[in-house]
């Protein structure tokens, strides 16, 4: 049995001033390998938990974890993780943040050097190898991490808003270069935004997610990033769904946020 | 007084000097700013105050200290040295007598006979003394006369001034002061400038470690002194840090270690090294590992600190992903944990390595035979002035070589600082 398999998941913890916070309440949800899942929801919808419970650092109160059969209890090499930002090592080189998991597991360089080299000319980084990381800019950075998680060729690679901090051109380059590995390696991904337009151009599937207690809200099944790849994803947006959908959910994540602030509803 | 008055319009004078010449001649960026009072970063030293301050300290220095390091034209007024003489009028029975006293005022080193003098008529005789310059000396001018202070003659005028008891009249170059019992006491001008005991000059302390770098100091050679200091700072800091910087890494890494450790690290980190010293010399005496155990106590909080906040500096990502590549606890200790502290540590060691060459010379004033800091408490305890300025100064510039050299070396090995 291959895929990831999420199954009635709950997270509820304790807080020092004696109250109690349900982070997940019964999410369920099976990823088949090599789907695109974008996660969509307001803050505190505790998407960040649920990536950090599929990648192993937070272990869940209630449901079932599994991944290609096997039940998760940690950090593992085959879930891979690109963060928003801050996770480079900085007393590195490029070449060695990339070729950090192949050395980590004991593998001669003759092994990985080739891959990793292969790597870099994808992101288009085979110029900066040599070059420690903080030379390089924030956009070029999360290319570094991106290649990182490549090289370590994990089964499901999480993604917690790893565009977030960067401006929007480059986060649109950045855009392409992940639908373009994602068809390449044909990995697993799951990745979390806060931008549904990105939501909506990097999901095969989306899920939007309520807060209080964090669930899953609606799915959807989405067109968008097949077309994407390869393509202009301007192209993409002007799609006659595209609109709409968007319109959909931005409106679906007001409501919620407006719950959350206690307002009501001044009906006409 | 007078000095910090002229340090003063030195200062006043060569702000406005120096500005009016510089004027606007720098043309980058930051010259461009037009809000420059509060940017902090405008902020750039001015190379020529530089220059001209430390002048300026070696000016005054100069000045009052009379060196001939500086044109003579610009010494504080001296203090005065050579002969000279006043006279004073007697009274007794009625009958009035003046004669001369001749002084020979030296200066403090030297030791010269007074002059022969005659010893004149009447019954008040002439008198001859000498006194050393920056001191006063007692006059029993009636010793030798015919009447004496007990036969009833008493002292009335100085060069033809009337003095009472406690009275003072001006004579040339000085004073001459009625004591209470009515014995002229004279003064010698002293000039504005400094002692050579409170102050040598420049060129003393200069000429003074050139013979101490020949000569040594109590049985050791000048870099024996200075070499016992660095190697106990050098050696206190290294066992502080080598048993600090894994103290510190435990706390940041295990709850027990925190638990266990935190109040005494707490605890001893605002005692200062200094307060240690007289236990410290209870418990393993003057010696060398009494010295080298206080600053291993010394640089060991520094260090266990330094580490803990380098491990809990570290940002939560980086673990997570070195997690998720598949590094082992070792793995992560080794190439994320370690290298991510290394800046903190590096700023622990600066501070520590300032702190243990304090502390070594502090100790070394207390009980030491050899050392900087015994060098110079002995030389003062024997008022060798230029010995204890030539300590100080010679202190310093170790002490600010080792900052140098630890800065320079973190430049180096840590190239990453700030830059995360």
């Amino acid at each position: 049995m291959t895929g990831l398999s999420i199954d009635n998941l709950s997270m509820r913890f304790e807080l020092p001033n004696g109250g109690a916070v349900q982070a997940l309440e019964n999410v369920s949800l099976d990823l088949k390998e090599g789907e695109l899942l974008s996660v969509l929801g307001p803050s505190g919808c505790g998407k960040t938990t649920l990536l950090n419970i599929v990648a192993g650092f937070l272990a869940p109160t209630g449901g079932k974890l599994m991944l290609n059969g096997k039940q998760i209890t940690g950090p593992d090499a085959e879930r891979g993780m690109v963060f928003q930002q801050g996770a480079l090592f900085e007393w590195m080189s490029v070449r060695d943040n990339v070729s950090f998991g192949p050395r980590m597991a004991g593998k001669p360089a003759s092994d990985y050097n080739s891959e990793v080299d292969n790597l870099l000319d994808i992101v288009g980084l085979q110029d900066f190898k040599e070059k420690m990381v903080y030379e390089l800019s924030g956009g070029m950075q999360q290319r570094v991490a991106l290649a990182r998680c490549l090289a370590n060729e994990p089964d499901v690679i999480l993604m917690d808003e790893p565009l977030g901090a960067l401006d929007a051109l480059t986060r649109e380059k950045m855009q392409s270069l992940v639908l373009k590995l994602w068809k390449e390696t044909g990995k697993t991904i799951i990745l979390i935004t806060h931008s549904v337009e990105e939501a909506l151009l990097l999901g095969e599937r989306l899920i939007v997610m309520a807060p209080r207690p964090g669930r899953i809200h609606t799915e959807y099944q989405l067109p968008f990033a097949e077309l994407g790849v390869g393509a202009d994803l301007r192209e993409v947006k002007k799609h006659p769904e595209f609109n709409p959908r968007r319109e959909e959910i931005l409106s679906m994540i007001w409501d919620m946020e407006e719950e959350i602030m206690g307002r009501t509803e001044t009906g006409s | 007084m007078i000095p910090l008055i002229l340090y003063i319009l030195i200062f006043a004078t060569a702000f406005f000097v120096v500005t009016r010449i510089q004027g606007a001649s720098a043309s980058d960026y930051t010259s461009l700013k037009t809000v420059t009072f509060g940017d902090e970063s405008a902020v750039r030293p001015n190379r020529a105050a530089g220059v001209i301050s430390v002048l300026t300290l070696f000016l005054l220095w100069g000045m009052f200290t009379g060196s001939a390091l500086i044109p003579r034209f610009l010494h504080a007024p001296a203090p005065f040295e050579g002969q000279t003489s006043f006279t004073y009028s007697a009274e007794a029975n009625g009958e009035r007598d003046d004669a001369t006293v001749t002084f020979i005022v030296h200066p403090r080193a030297e030791d010269p006979d007074p002059v022969e003098v005659e010893p004149g008529d009447g019954f008040a005789k002439n008198d001859t003394a000498t006194v050393a310059q920056w001191r006063s000396a007692l006059v029993r001018v009636d010793s030798n006369d015919d009447i004496t202070k007990s036969d009833g003659a008493v002292v009335v005028a100085i060069n033809g001034e009337p003095i009472k008891r406690g009275g003072t009249v001006e004579v040339d170059g000085g004073e001459v002061t009625l004591s209470d019992k009515g014995t002229p006491n004279f003064v010698p001008s002293k000039g504005w400038q400094m002692q050579p005991l409170y102050l040598p000059s420049p060129e003393t302390v200069w000429s003074r470690t050139l013979k101490i770098a020949k000569e040594g100091f109590r049985d050791f050679s000048l870099w024996e002194h200075l070499g016992y200091s660095l190697f106990r700072v050098v050696v206190g800091f290294f066992f502080g840090a080598l048993i600090g910087i894994p103290l510190g890494y435990a706390m940041g890494l295990s709850n027990w270690f925190r638990g266990w450790f935190d109040p005494i690290v707490e605890f001893m980190r605002p005692v200062p090294p200094l307060a240690l010293i007289p236990l410290v010399i209870i418990w393993f005496g003057i010696g060398e590992s009494g010295k080298i155990i206080l600053l291993f106590l010394a640089a060991l909080w520094i260090m266990a600190i330094a580490a803990r906040s380098g491990v809990s500096g570290v940002n939560i990502s980086k673990v997570h992903a070195a997690y998720s590549l598949g590094a082992s606890k070792w793995q992560l200790m080794r190439h994320v944990i370690i290298p991510n502290s290394l800046p903190e540590i590096f700023t622990g060691a600066r501070v520590a390595m300032g702190v243990c060459w304090g502390t070594v010379v502090a100790a070394e004033l207390v009980a030491a035979s050899q050392g900087a800091g015994m060098m110079i408490m002995t030389a003062a305890k024997f008022q060798n002035t230029d010995i204890v300025i030539m300590g100080i100064i010679l202190i310093g510039v170790i002490g600010f070589g080792i900052d140098m050299l630890m800065r320079y070396a973190e430049r180096l090995l840590v190239p990453w600082k700030g830059k995360a």
